[in-house]
């Protein structure tokens, strides 16, 4: 019988094969502007993983991507494609902003509590209307969400620019929080323990998105919530005969989706920036896309899927740095040839595995 | 090639199709085991055997789409070479399959047409072939409106559909899984003529069937298929349906149930003046009232496609009525106050959708999560809740499983995987699980095997016994019978009247599905008796 295990195996597999084509394209790339790829991957792993500081960095991406992607994963499994977690996130930095603004006062245990509240409400939020109108009134939520973004944009520019920023400042960026708020960082902890990375943005968000991760996954598997949205996601005639109210849960998983998204917002103002500064989640919710794609909706996928995008994010910059005729846009291609190979060509040949592994699996059972 | 291979390739080309020793195996369930036998050329021979016996599978292996571990098949007597579907359609099989494989949002013709299409340009669209497949449609008597999109027609005409398709690309071996669950007696009829047609021109047929009735009026020759292995090939001439019975279940059949006293008690379900629109907003239900009691089945007769899925689904609130007025227990359902199938089904109304594909179940889901597809809302299975607990779901699939006969009974396996009459099996299980006050049946044993009929037919009765009303839609007229207190006839959307089980039968029952009003086909039959 085709099992789950042949099935998994032959996923990992397949989209380990296709991120290992990925690099060997890109490789032909490096040649062809006249660089060692064997040296140039060599930074990007030792830039990426290589020191406690350049992993530390890798972690920290990732916790962003692992946000985005989660929020991709959880509309999906209702088969819908939420692209707007650029602008949830964007909007959520709001969020979190306001409760540190309003509450200066607060120590970091229950301002991370309350800014998880905050972002989340303001990226659900920033999900609603869209997901209202594609529940109710048909419309695409690619397109709507994608609109969004840009609304998203363009309104933290009005805010920051004309409320937030400190009258003297010309930095579109408000003013900084209170020393208090910002939470727990790596850098210092390791400090303690006699070890400097120097300035790292790593923060204990990381740990928070790991924790969303088991909830994420219980919520989808263990729940009855979990159980209509993937009916929802399968079959949505069967769904509504079964009973389940489709055009809700719909409404709800897109929103939980953008509050997934709206995490990044406490990782950036609460961990990182300590203030609100333009544009700060910017390409996190574009990555989120191929992070789930390759993570195949999965947050045991989408772990590891992020780190992969938090390497190359780091690594490649390391890259870029290392050798001059390196651009930052050939590091650009590579992540699109990673997402290109994992996300898309692994549908093909993903059926022919598990196919080879069930045959595998078939023999010594027999 | 070698001289003993040329030999034997010459020895026996009278066989159109010849299997030998085809073993298929999915991880630990023998789906297919050493079967051997031949279809004679120019032949209707027909496959038959329980849920799960490994037809569909066997079929799916000459056409290309499963690979045998072991075993050959020649085809005119050389080896196949047949590997996929499109070699399988140049070597001139065609296959209707059991479950239809059509674009559900292309135009019949379009479907009809779909991977013939010359060149690269649609030259002219699909026009120019319109007119040769209405040759066919005519030749055949398959007739449906061209330009209509798949999804909008009902299941027979999507059928029709499909056996076009396999015409219309020449196949000289036919093989049908199952084509006749969803006609009408008469167009089973006409599809038999077309048969006869491609028998007389030299074709073969394959055809697979759970009703020995008409293997025993069409077919040649029969094999018996039981638990993947051949049980043997046999004329058609000298066989009966008792014997043929006892091959594929291995005991005698039972007795069909006793026609009974209606009981009557309190009217539980209330039907009146509904009309309802389907979603071209095309009248299918005209003005239809009806009452069901407690501890009564309603059967529904009718041709296929006279308003009896519009029915249904106006009953399970999925498409709200345009007139008139539905009462489940105490539930109501108005044009201006539609109701969710949830609340419907939280009042106890249990559905089996007639296309259970479309409806009732999630192919790629497991086996254990489908077991509580439509249940998941209530509490009164162990392990749902608004947390759901997968090994406690686990249980309740195994139990029901075994309650339902349902083969292999493996929880954790994929629900699309399990031969379409286990499917069935297991989503009526399902249904009647929780024992709701009203059931909505949808042709309950189309695709599922003598035995399994038997069972089903045993737990609806066990069911009215306990005094739920049930509402049951076949177009088996042999299963209304055997079912029902009182039966209405719809034609073309409209009611021609309830009679009594006592007073009726397959004739005059048959006349009003032909269109005639009660009244009428009294006379009508009194007229003939006379
Ligand atoms: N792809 C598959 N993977 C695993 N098991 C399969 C697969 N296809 C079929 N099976 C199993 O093989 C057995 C034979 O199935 P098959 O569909 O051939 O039965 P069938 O004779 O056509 O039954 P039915 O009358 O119900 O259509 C069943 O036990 C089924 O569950
Ligand atoms: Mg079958």
């Amino acid at each position: 019988m085709r099992n789950h295990a042949s099935g998994t195996i032959a996923a990992i597999v397949a989209t380990l094969i296709n991120i290992a084509a990925a690099f060997l394209i890109g490789a032909l790339l490096i040649v062809a502007v006249g660089e060692n790829p064997l040296k140039a991957f060599g930074v990007v792993w030792t830039g990426a993983f290589g020191s406690l500081k350049g992993f530390s960095f890798t972690l920290y991406y990732a916790t962003n991507f692992i946000f985005t992607g989660l929020a991709v994963a959880v509309a999906a499994h209702a088969r819908e494609y939420n692209i707007g977690g650029e602008g949830q996130a964007n909007v959520s930095g709001l969020g979190v902003f306001l409760v540190g603004a309003m509450l200066p006062f607060l120590p970091w245990p229950v301002a991370i509590v309350l800014g998880i509240v905050a972002g989340m409400t303001f990226g659900a939020a920033w999900a609603f209307v869209p997901a209202y109108m594609s529940a109710r009134r048909g419309s695409n939520l690619v397109v709507t969400t994608i609109m969004f973004n840009f609304l998203a944009s363009l309104l933290m520019i009005y805010l920051i620019v004309n409320f937030l920023r400190p009258t003297t400042s010309m930095i579109p960026a408000s003013g900084a929080l209170a020393d208090n708020l910002s939470l727990p960082r790596m850098d210092r902890f390791l400090l303690t323990l006699g070890i400097n990375i120097h300035e790292n943005p790593l923060n204990i968000t990381f740990l928070v998105a790991l924790l969303v991760c088991v909830a994420v996954t219980f919520l989808i598997w263990h729940t009855r919530w979990g159980y209509e949205l993937r009916a929802v996601g399968e079959n949505r005639d069967a769904a509504a005969y079964a009973g389940v109210h489709v055009p809700r849960v719909v409404i709800q998983a897109i929103c939980l989706s953008g509050a997934l998204a709206g995490m990044v917002g406490l990782n950036e103002v609460f961990g990182v920036q300590h203030r609100l500064i333009l544009d700060f989640a910017l390409g996190y919710g574009f990555t989120g896309v191929a992070v789930a794609l390759i993570g195949n909706n999965h947050p045991l996928g989408i772990i590891p899927a992020a780190i992969l995008f938090g390497a190359l994010y780091q690594g490649g910059a390391s890259m870029a740095f290392m050798f001059p005729k390196i651009s930052r846009e050939v590091v650009v291609v590579l992540q699109g040839l990673v997402i290109l190979f994992a996300g898309g060509f692994v549908a093909v040949l993903r059926p022919y595995l598990t196919e080879q592994f069930d045959h595998f699996f078939t023999r010594k059972v027999a | 090639m070698s001289a003993i291979q040329n030999e034997r390739e010459l020895q026996d080309n009278s066989y159109a199709v010849e299997f030998r020793g085809v073993t298929k195996k999915f991880g630990s369930v023998v789906a297919n085991d050493d079967v051997t036998f031949g279809v004679r050329k120019g032949t209707i021979h027909g496959i038959i055997g329980e849920n799960g016996a490994g037809k569909s599978t066997l079929m799916s292996i000459l056409f290309g789409l499963y690979h045998p571990e072991q075993g050959e098949i020649l085809l005119s007597g050389a080896l196949s070479k047949i590997k996929t579907p499109s070699t399988a359609i140049r070597a001139g099989i065609g296959m209707v399959h059991q479950h239809f494989m059509l674009v559900e949002r292309m135009t019949a013709l379009q479907n009809v047409v779909l991977g013939t299409e010359e060149g690269y340009w649609l030259k002219g669209g699909t026009g120019n072939v319109a007119s040769k497949v209405k040759e066919i449609q005519n030749r055949y008597g398959l007739h449906f409106p061209l330009d209509a999109v798949t999804r909008d027609l009902p299941v027979g005409v999507q059928q029709r559909i499909e056996i076009l398709k396999a015409l219309y690309r020449g196949a000289d071996v036919l093989i049908l899984d199952e084509p006749t669950g969803v006609l009408t007696p008469g167009e089973v009829q006409d599809l038999f003529r077309v048969f006869q047609d491609l028998r007389a021109q030299g074709k073969t047929v394959i055809l697979i069937t759970h009703k020995l009735q008409e293997i025993l009026s069409i077919t040649d020759s029969v094999t018996v298929l039981r638990q993947g292995k051949s049980v043997g090939t046999y004329a058609t001439a000298e066989t009966d349906r008792m014997m043929l019975a006892t091959l594929m279940v291995g005991r005698r059949p039972n007795a069909p149930p006793q026609a009974r006293e209606p009981r009557r008690s309190d009217i539980r379900v209330e039907v009146s003046n509904l009309g309802v629109k389907d979603n071209l907003s095309i009248q299918r239900v005209f003005d239809l009232s009806f009452q069901i009691h407690a501890g009564e089945v309603l059967g529904v007769a009718g041709v296929a496609g006279n308003g009896q899925s519009e029915l249904l689904s106006a009953l399970a609130g999925l498409s709200p009525p345009s007139t008139g007025k539905i009462r489940l227990g105490n539930v109501e359902i108005l044009p201006d106050h539609p109701t969710q199938p949830e609340t419907i089904r939280k009042n106890g109304v249990g559905h089996v959708p007639e296309d259970r594909h479309r409806l009732g179940m999630m192919k790629r889901w497991t086996a254990a999560e489908n077991s509580i597809l439509g249940l998941h809302r209530s509490d009164r299975i162990e392990g749902v809740g608004k947390r759901i607990k997968p090994s406690k779901v686990g249980n309740w699939c195994r139990d029901l499983m075994t309650k339902h006969d349902v083969r292999p009974a493996n929880p954790d396996l994929r629900f699309g995987l399990f031969s379409g009459g286990n499917q069935q099996k297991l989503v009526i299980g399902r249904e009647i699980a929780l024992s709701p006050d009203v059931l909505l049946i949808g042709q309950p044993t189309r695709g599922v095997d003598i035995g399994a009929i038997e069972n089903i037919h045993a737990a609806l009765l066990a069911e009215r016994d306990r005094g739920k009303s049930v509402l049951l839609v076949s177009v088996e007229l042999e299963e209304v019978l055997a079912l029902s207190d009182r039966i209405l006839v719809m034609f073309e959307g409209r009611s021609m009247g309830i009679v009594d089980r006592a007073d009726a039968d397959e004739k005059l029952l048959g006349l009003m599905m032909a269109g005639l009003p009660l009244a009428d086909a009294l006379n009508e039959k009194k007229v003939t008796v006379q």
